[in-house]
């Protein structure tokens, strides 16, 4: 399966009226790790969140077409 | 003051209790004829509750202040007789664009459906749509405004409130059975009760100016992250009324207030955000900060507090006065039912319960946006930027900008006025739903549907065709519509044909109310007098109908 680019955001048993509310949802859940860290302690929980999705999604080719996206225009 | 603008200037009357020295005792007082107060005076008014609403100034609101007015508070306007003036006047758009640095990244459409009598937006300055409301007001004989009537104490009881109000003439004392509080966000009344509102407050300034040009740009809301002409902060562009253009330049908290508010300083921030060569005039400066908050009960006891005084928000999303006046919309109808005794009080905690709901969705997609406008952190930052760097090329990192997420109605999917559902649906119109609107006909004239429902009970039946509807479901619509609350029965159907007697038909000419309303024939939907769905079934039954009509006034055993 290729990277999916397309919006992916969901919680099961959740009812969504509005389209932007999942995602939403788990950009604040994202920003709310990150609540009172230092710069060091973020880019560390920033690694280790990466370490744990690329386990977790596991096929390298779709982890590797991510790693080129992001590193694109850096 | 305003080149466009002159502000109206009301009589002050004295009030004829202050020259009598009568004291006089009225169902209910509203406190502030601003936006919110006068639509949930108007609302009351013109069910028949007489209203005395008093206000300390006698004008509208000065200076730039609400502008952007969202297809839900439209409705309700069109509801209390304000809408076509707000509409007319106002700048319709649907289209949002956000640019990052040089670059549109992402744009949206706030009605992407078509077939709704009323566009996503409405920009207008909120000194017209007052402007527009006391006028309405005016033509209401149950509708007392009372300007330069300032309230400077307030006694409340368990049947009531006593209010001490200071005129040109001097102080006078008026009783309500009820108070609706509506006098803002540094409310007066909210004070002398000593109740809180808690919450937080922004460290960031934001500069408003509104300027007066001729531009081509079409009526669409531009946002910008860290565009080349303010580096570091946002910028938004709203175009309103009389070529008046709102910009909203994100100073940060460092930013000082007076200092920025000066000409010479604010100049040159337009014209390197338009270019050297357009002419515009400066119409108002202001600086601002802002609070997200709200009050843990919007009912105290005959209190009931409305718009501002009872929750603020930051601007990003619209969803301050736009949720006050649903907030008006909530109250008027249970306010009315408890004062005509066919309802206990406790239906009015079910305004506090609703409103509450609907605020904290509110505060939380306001709070969302402010976080991603202005990024607390350096991660935050970093996250930010890279969202809006993916957003050019990305689909999903697109529905992640936010640049405000705009006022829309709440679902109000906790609410025990519901009947939950029994029968199976598709679609969003469960109960607690605010209506969807859809383009119907009725005598062959075109209507829409949400200016055909609202300001009573209603059951909505679809049918396959008028002509099919037999004796037992007429004289099941005259027993509702006999009762002490009484629901109206409308039939829906995709063809008008001849409808029998005394019934009313919709035309479903479009096919949209079945579209949007999972309707089939035999489909019901009981409707509240504020255009939300109370219940809903596939069969019509007079039974549960009045136990979803008990429910939704608190009556049900």
């Amino acid at each position: 399966m290729p990277l999916n680019l397309k919006p992916n955001f969901a919680e099961p048993g959740k009812r969504y009226f509005r389209a932007y509310t999942p995602g939403d949802d788990f950009y604040e859940a994202l920003i709310e790790t990150h609540r009172d860290l230092s710069d060091e302690q973020s880019a560390l929980v920033n690694a280790k969140l990466v370490l744990l999705l690329s386990n977790h999604i596991g096929d390298l080719s779709v982890l590797r077409e991510a790693m080129q996206i992001a590193r694109q225009d850096v | 003051m305003l080149s466009t603008y002159q502000y109206p200037k009301y009589d002050y009357v004295q009030p004829p209790e202050q020259k009598s020295g009568e004291r006089k005792r009225h169902p209910v007082v509203v406190v502030g004829a601003g936006p919110v107060g006068l639509a949930a005076a108007i609302d009351l008014a013109q069910s028949g509750v007489p209203v005395v609403v008093l206000d300390d100034d006698d004008t509208v609101s000065v200076g730039s202040r609400g502008v952007c007015y969202a297809k839900r508070a439209l409705e309700i306007l069109d509801r209390i007789g304000a809408g076509d003036a707000c509409v007319a006047k106002g700048v319709s758009w649907n289209v949002g664009r956000t640019f990052f640095r040089e670059e549109e990244v992402y744009n949206f459409n706030l009605l992407p459906q078509p077939d709704h009598k009323r566009p996503g937006m409405v920009n207008l300055q909120q000194y017209y749509l007052e402007e527009f409301e006391v006028r309405r007001a005016q033509q209401l004989p149950k509708l007392d405004l009372r300007f330069r009537n300032k309230v400077v104490s307030v006694t409340s009881t368990a049947e009531g409130a006593t209010l001490q109000v200071e005129t040109p003439d001097g102080a006078y004392t008026i009783e309500a059975d009820w108070l609706v509080v509506a006098d803002g966000a540094r409310s007066g009344i909210r004070k002398m009760m000593n109740l809180e509102i808690e919450g937080k407050v922004f460290t960031d300034r934001f500069l408003i100016a509104d300027v007066v040009m001729k531009a081509e740009f079409p009526a669409e809301r531009w946002f910008w992250f860290d565009p080349p002409f303010h580096p570091g902060h946002s910028v938004l562009l709203h175009r309103q009324a009389d070529n008046v253009w709102r910009i909203d330049f994100q100073l940060g908290w460092q930013a000082d207030p007076e200092e920025e508010k000066k000409p010479e300083k604010v100049i040159p921030r337009i014209k390197a955000m338009l270019g050297d060569e357009r002419e515009f005039e400066l119409e108002w400066v202001s600086v601002y900060t802002f609070q997200c908050r709200r009050m843990n009960d919007f009912r105290h006891g005959r209190l009931l507090f409305v718009g501002d005084v009872a929750h603020q928000v930051s601007p990003f999303g619209a969803r301050g006065a736009n949720s006050g006046i649903q907030d008006a919309d909530n109250l008027g109808w249970k306010l009315k039912l408890v004062l005509d005794g066919l309802a206990p009080e406790r239906l009015l905690d079910s305004y506090s319960e609703e409103r509450i709901f609907a605020a904290d969705e509110n505060l939380l997609n306001s709070t969302r946006s402010t976080d991603f406008i202005t990024p607390k952190s350096k991660a935050s930052l970093t996250f930010r930027n890279a969202v809006l760097t993916l957003a050019r090329d990305h689909a999903f990192a697109r529905t992640l900008v936010n640049s405000g997420r705009l006022s829309v109605p709440c679902f109000l999917t906790k609410s025990r006025l519901n009947t939950p559902d029994t029968d199976a649906f598709a679609g969003d119109m469960i109960p607690g739903a605010p209506m969807d609107d859809a383009p119907l006909q009725e005598d062959g004239q075109d209507c829409w549907l949400l200016d055909r429902v609202g300001n009573r009970f209603m059951a909505l039946v679809y049918v396959e065709s008028a002509a099919a509807v037999d004796a037992a479901m007429t004289q099941a619509a005259s027993t509702l519509a006999a009762a002490p609350i009484p629901v109206e029965v409308v039939l829906l159907a995709p063809t008008a044909g001849p409808p029998p007697a005394g019934l009313r038909v919709l035309e479903d000419v479009a096919g949209r109310f079945a579209e949007r309303y999972d309707a089939r024939p035999g489909t019901v939907y009981l409707l509240r007098p504020d255009q939300h769905v109370a219940g809903r079934w596939r069969a019509f039954d007079t039974a549960r109908i009045e136990a979803a009509l008990a429910r939704a006034t608190c009556n049900a055993q």
